[in-house]
């Protein structure tokens, strides 16, 4: 297991990109898997930023945490920000809370389509823990 | 990135990586060019990205936005596979077009190489 612990600056989200791209290579994915894992992570790391603390982010932190069940890789992020108060909405593809950053409000949807699992655990005020799979299948 | 004005048309070569960072200072760039400029289109060589999340959808969306308020508009060329399956999957498909050539592009929104 890797744990990743980043100050929730937007620079940070390629940092995260890197650590979950290096855990995955060593499964001997395609370049199809490891594109969309790292896909997925960047988007739920840069929620998790954007989002979960908005401006207010000075001194807070976002895990990330990397496992696997034998060629199920798994990824967790987790904020302590303002929660989602509506997880079915914000999983539509397209809402988003801030157009004005001109975000596409389409993270959960490309979670979801590359991802084969995605589990959204969140409490107001408390934070919001996302938890991504991908089964890798047989290796080629 | 590189900008240069090829007669209507702004020709934006994109490098590296687009997530939310860069996507922000890449949108403050592009408009300060396309503001300046007499340009109608706005035509992205995507032959150098390496990597693009959903941030670079809603920047694209952003710029289309500008581009069609001047009534032009906005053309992606060369994009990797991954780059397209993001852009088919986001539905950007249905309202920016794309050329598998950069050239092409140009040529056909009236700009000279």
């Amino acid at each position: 297991m890797i744990k990743l612990e980043m100050e929730a600056l937007p620079e940070n989200v390629a940092m995260a990109r890197v650590v979950a791209s290096t855990f995955i290579a060593k499964f001997d994915p395609t370049l199809e898997q490891l594109t969309e894992f790292k896909t997925a992570v960047s988007e739920a790391v840069t929620n998790a930023i954007i989002h979960g603390y908005g401006d207010k982010r000075d001194g807070e932190f976002v895990t990330l945490t990397l496992s696997s069940d034998n060629r199920k890789i798994k990824a967790q992020i987790s904020d302590r920000g303002i929660g989602i108060e509506d997880i079915e909405a914000a999983k539509e593809p397209l809402f988003t809370t801030k157009p004005e950053m001109e975000r596409s409000g389409l993270g959960f949807t490309v979670m979801e389509s590359f991802m084969d699992e995605v589990e959204v655990s969140s409490k107001k005020d408390e934070g919001t823990t996302i938890t991504l799979a991908k089964e890798l299948g047989e290796q080629q | 990135m590189d900008i240069q004005i090829k007669g209507k048309v702004l020709v934006v070569a994109l490098m590296g990586e687009i997530d939310h960072h860069a996507a922000e200072r890449l949108r403050v760039q592009i408009d300060s060019a396309f503001e300046k400029s007499s340009c109608r289109h706005i035509i992205f060589n995507m032959g150098e990205v390496t990597f693009m999340d959903s941030s670079g959808i809603g920047m694209f969306i952003g710029r289309y936005k500008k581009a069609e308020s001047m009534g032009g508009k906005l053309v992606l060329s060369n994009m990797s596979e991954a780059v397209m399956k993001l852009f088919n999957m986001s539905g950007l498909a249905k309202i920016i077009t794309h050329e598998n050539s950069l050239e092409e592009a140009i040529k056909k929104h009236g700009g000279s190489m």
